[in-house]
């Protein structure tokens, strides 16, 4: 029933043959899939960078003398802008959905992969765009990753002039990228599967990029509109976002704009923005804990729904961000409870993530070991989030330390976490060598306790009421001098967690070079990209024919059965069980 | 192995910070502790869960470690476990929304005795309008915004007529009476923030936002706008002073009305000009100053500016410091002005034909136009001043005097009083300018303009 036609065909693909056609101009799903990363984690260390200046300036007030407001408002907004978009989404949909679909659902390629072609060279684009507003006059915009209008396009803001219309061109030629991407993903996912691979036995990984990517075909529109509008409202005078408003002391011919219709629409793509992030880490993260703790996923199918219904729900709550900005106070009924509802969901899936370690078998890999810090950052995170979803307490709260905490811990931390997880247990699979285990425990436990040292006292900081994004705090009457100390003390937790990216980026060139070729399929894992004919898999990925799917990907440590998993592409007629094992009497499941 | 010892040890250490920490909410000074008590349920309960499940992580991790001669336990699914643990969230969710919901039901419904304030946002500064005898606020639109009428009031409005206009960055309140505070914005978007009051609510340009609180404990508490307003948004502070309705009442009785404001008092230059013939001394015939005594160009300064600096030398908020001199020059002056006749002064004052003092300091004028894009915002591209935006003309101006004054105010020897709003703005921007060859640069191009 699940049995899909296009599956069947005959391959058509023509191999590239010069070094452009394979690996500039490709519609290799794996070279774009590593295009995509490269240029996600490049600009990902650019971000960083200028997370570690205003830092600086935070921690360090007035100490450092090539640090001036302008410039610390520049560096807030893109580093948030390019860290959210540029790096998280374009890292995790783009770098690891395109990698991982074909392979895992049993396809050859994407199913547009002349698109996906486009979709990359698209998102190259925007991305010197953005880095184009660097060298513009007046530079990038200074208006937060929030672009909120009027600010956003006024004088006295940084960059209100190139800056806004460089980041605006950007986003839009981001959106277009995206949904070029988006489409093929979901197409592919629903009309290629191979033989057997039906929906429910899929790996999350595919549930999590699959559903973030339906998210993010109905959310970035909202951004894009928004954006054409207000690059309207910034060039050509209109007055969508504009109300009658004096701008530094001069008359403006605006007028009857409404400025939180912007932040409607952009919230309306900002929160599914979220989960767009957070749903493929999920997939991900679940599939790591699996093998290596060498343990069925617990909870399957309970796992499937609830990233399904958080993908739901994540479109009717995005006013929980605006609790505080001016819109009818009534909505903050509505929005609380939807926010808190999602927090059920969200806490089956923790729930299932430590069941699925409880009598497993644990191998405390690199992997294994982000995906476990995964747990406990996200947790964190999430309960944090409990707080500021729950409208009243959102009042003391909202515009502080508090928020950047919250929201780096849960969508910062946590899905860094498992890309870093992913790297670690794929880069056997892409490259056919095994990260620098020594490197990568180094780089572990200083990302891990690092960045809980950064932001576990951030959000006290938040407590006692510091605003966000103040170049500077001057004098108050109810911030104490220790809250000082412990902002010095989390710039230099930055900069540490910063120098320990760099033993990542050590290890993967050091690896590259040095390392000897691992095993196939070192993990041991069952899911069908570890299964291709070659390692790492060629253009077409499956030789002459492709496989057939007997069962999910999570058939570990089956009793009675004497390899210690099986994988899916293997029937049940040529697995081997123990002698005189029963294999009536388990009544596991055989979907 | 490690990892399960080390997530035990963060749970610790999470709790040890937040139980013997001193960074914890300030104290609380409005009639919103069901605020604080609906934070304490959620950390009780979210705190609960925290150690539950990190706790339960550590120790299945340090459990179920890998060990050679074990299998994993194959358990796909396990119904009731499944719906015990949804079922159990879900009441931990509920206790958590239903006092947020019973709080938030509060917030949004202002009561019926609360007194009226009006709380104007605008780049980067805090005014304040009282409704006047009528109790009813007058219409206002960032159109009818001018020179002369700063807080966009519409003229044709007769309930705006006796509208109190305070402006100043500190608004008085008396203590135990509800306020009900309506706030607009003329540009971009603000937030009117009280850490002690819990409060916190967006200025949105075009629309009406309000919030509601009664201020319970006498004091003076720091107003920050907490919705990013552009480049000086960190130097956005006002003050509430929470005092006895005595005090209050007193207080308000200083400020004009609307109509004062707009009908003025009438303007003698004849006076002003036999007055400012003891300024001439110092300030020059013409006002054009004298670097020597250190007395500035007057030319090109309007009068709200220079009232303000009097009144400042008046009460002691600037010229204090033992190392402004020429500032105690002026606090002596400043008090033998007579207050009946200083409008005419400063009207006088402005009649004078703009005069430019030659500068005298040499720097990187290049590099001085690039610190200076900071200034350009309050003080005009071309140094002009802008007079809605309370800042003083620069161009033309003595570059020693300002070379002084910016050194002041980077010591703090001028707008270090709380009261001098504009003085502690030029303090935090002062900050970004490092060094004297920086500030010698960014003299040698304001002397250019």
């Amino acid at each position: 029933m699940t049995h899909i036609a296009i599956a069947d065909q005959e391959p058509e693909l023509h191999h590239p043959r010069t070094f452009i056609g394979k690996y500039i101009w490709s519609q290799d799903h794996k070279v774009i899939a590593i295009q995509y990363a490269c240029t996600a984690i490049f600009v990902g260390l650019v971000a960083l960078m200028l997370s570690v200046v205003m830092r600086l300036q935070l921690g360090f007030p007035d100490q450092f003398d090539f640090i001036n407001p302008n410039m610390y408002l520049q560096f807030v907004t893109m580093h948030g802008m390019i860290m959210v978009i540029y790096l998280l989404t374009a890292l995790l949909l783009g770098g690891f959905g395109n990698y991982l679909i074909p392979l895992m659902v049993g396809t050859r390629d994407m199913v547009f992969p002349y698109l996906n072609m486009l979709s990359f060279w698209f998102y190259f684009l925007s991305v010197l765009v953005l880095l184009a507003s660097f060298f513009a006059p007046g530079g990038p915009t200074g208006a937060g990753w929030t672009l909120y209008p009027p600010q956003s396009i006024l004088e006295g803001t940084p960059g209100s002039g190139w800056g806004i219309v460089l980041m605006l061109a950007s986003l839009a030629i981001f959106i277009i990228a995206f949904t070029m991407g988006g489409l093929n993903y979901v197409s592919t996912i629903l009309q290629a599967r191979t033989r057997g691979m039906t929906l429910m036995r899929m790996p999350l990984t595919i549930w999590g990029i699959f559903t973030a990517t339906i998210l993010g075909l109905f959310a970035f529109p909202a951004l894009l509109v928004s954006a054409i509008m207000m690059l309207f409202d910034s060039v050509l005078g209109t007055s969508f976002f504009m109300p009658a408003i004096v701008s530094l002391g001069e008359a403006t011919d605006y007028e009857g704009g409404s400025p939180i219709l912007f932040q409607h629409l952009f919230w309306f793509f900002g929160h599914p923005e979220v989960y767009i992030v957070a749903l493929p880490a999920f997939g991900m993260v679940s599939d790591v804990l699996s093998v290596h703790a060498r343990k069925n996923i617990f909870g399957y199918r309970m796992m499937v729904w609830a990233i399904v219904i958080i993908g739901g729900l994540s479109f009717v709550v995005w006013a929980h961000h605006m609790y505080v900005s001016g819109m009818n106070p009534y909505f903050g009924f509505f929005f609380a409870t939807t926010t808190l509802i999602i927090a059920v969901p969200t806490a089956i899936k923790v729930y299932n993530w430590v069941l699925t370690l409880w009598q497993g078998n644990i191998h405390l890999t690199v992997p294994m070991l982000f995906a476990i810090g995964f747990i406990f950052t996200f947790t964190h995170g999430g309960l944090s989030g409990l707080f500021l979803g729950n409208v009243v307490i959102d009042l003391p709260l909202s515009d502080t330390f508090f928020v950047v905490a919250h929201f780096h811990m849960v969508m910062g931390v946590s899905p860094i976490m498992v890309l870093f997880a992913a790297i670690y247990h794929w880069f056997p699979l892409v490259t056919g060598k095994q990260l620098n285990t020594r490197l990568g425990m180094i780089h572990f436990w200083g990302t891990f306790l690092g960045t809980y040292a950064i932001y576990l006292p951030m959000h006290y900081i938040g407590f006692l009421g510091v605003p966000r994004r103040y170049y500077a705090l001057g004098d108050t009457s109810f911030i104490p001098d220790s809250a000082h100390a412990l902002n010095a003390n989390i710039t230099i937790a930055v900069i540490i967690v910063a120098l320990f990216q760099l033993i990542f980026i050590i290890n993967l060139f050091w690896t590259i070079k040095r390392e000897p070729k691992s095993r196939i399929n070192p993990w041991d894992a069952a899911s069908l990209e570890w299964h291709t004919p070659d390692v790492p898999p060629r253009h077409g990925n499956w030789g002459k024919e492709l496989p057939t799917v007997h069962r999910w990907a999570y058939d570990y440590s089956v009793p009675g059965v004497v390899d210690d998993f099986i994988p899916q592409h293997v029937p049940d007629s040529d697995v081997t069980y123990e002698p005189g094992y029963d294999r009536t009497a388990t009544g596991r499941e055989s979907t | 192995m490690y990892i399960a010892i080390v997530i035990v040890g963060l749970v610790a250490i999470t709790l040890i910070l937040h139980f013997a920490s001193p960074w914890w909410l300030t104290p609380l000074a409005s009639n919103w502790s069901s605020i604080d008590t609906t934070i304490e349920i959620s950390f009780w309960i979210t705190g609960a869960v925290f150690i539950a499940v990190n706790l339960f992580l550590a120790w299945t991790v340090w459990r179920y470690r890998h060990n050679k001669n074990r299998r994993s336990h194959y358990e796909p699914e396990n119904k009731k476990l499944e719906i015990w643990l949804t079922a159990l969230t879900t009441v931990g969710v509920v206790a958590m929304l239903t006092p947020g919901l019973i709080v938030w039901a509060k917030v949004v419904h202002v009561p019926d005795d609360a007194m009226e304030v009006e709380a104007i946002g605008q780049q980067w500064q805090w005014t304040f309008r009282f409704p006047g005898d009528d109790g009813v606020l007058g219409a206002a639109n960032a159109r009818f915004v001018s020179n002369d009428n700063r807080f966009g009031l519409d003229p044709s409005d007769p309930s705006g007529a006796d509208d109190i206009l305070v402006e100043h960055h500190r608004l008085h309140l008396p203590v135990d009476q509800p306020v009900k505070l309506v706030l607009r914005s003329n540009d971009v978007l603000h937030n009117f923030a009280v850490p002690q009051f819990r409060v916190k609510m967006d200025l949105v340009p075009g629309t009406q936002t309000y919030q509601w609180f009664t201020p319970t404990r006498e004091g003076t508490f720091d107003v920050l706008c907490e919705e990013l307003c552009g480049l000086a948004h960190y130097t956005m502070k006002g003050q509430v002073q929470v005092e006895p309705e005595q005090d209050f009442e007193t207080w308000l009785a200083t400020y004009p009305t609307f109509n004062d404001v707009q009908s003025g008092n009438g303007i003698d230059l004849a006076a002003g000009e036999a007055g400012y013939q003891s300024c001439a001394g110092c300030h020059g015939a013409n006002g054009q100053g004298n670097p020597a005594l250190n007395a500035p160009n007057l030319t090109r300064l309007e009068s709200r500016y220079m009232a303000r600096q009097l009144r400042h030398y008046r009460n002691n908020i600037r010229g204090t410091a033992r190392e402004d001199s020429p500032g105690q020059t002026m606090v002596a002056i400043a008090r033998g002005i007579d207050p009946n006749t200083e409008a005419d002064l400063l009207a006088y004052i402005e009649t004078l034909d703009a005069v430019d003092v030659d500068g005298t300091l040499v720097g990187d004028i290049a590099n001085g136009q690039r610190l200076y894009g900071a200034c350009a915002a309050c003080h005009g591209t071309g140094g002009e001043g802008k007079v809605l935006l309370s800042a003083p003309a620069l161009a033309g101006q003595s570059d020693l005097y300002l070379k002084r004054q910016l050194e002041h105010f980077s010591m703090g020897w001028r707008g270090k009083h709380p009261e001098d709003q504009f003085g502690t703005q030029m303090r935090l921007m002062t900050r970004t300018i490092h060094s004297p060859e920086r500030l010698r640069d960014l003299l040698a191009y304001i002397a250019t303009l």
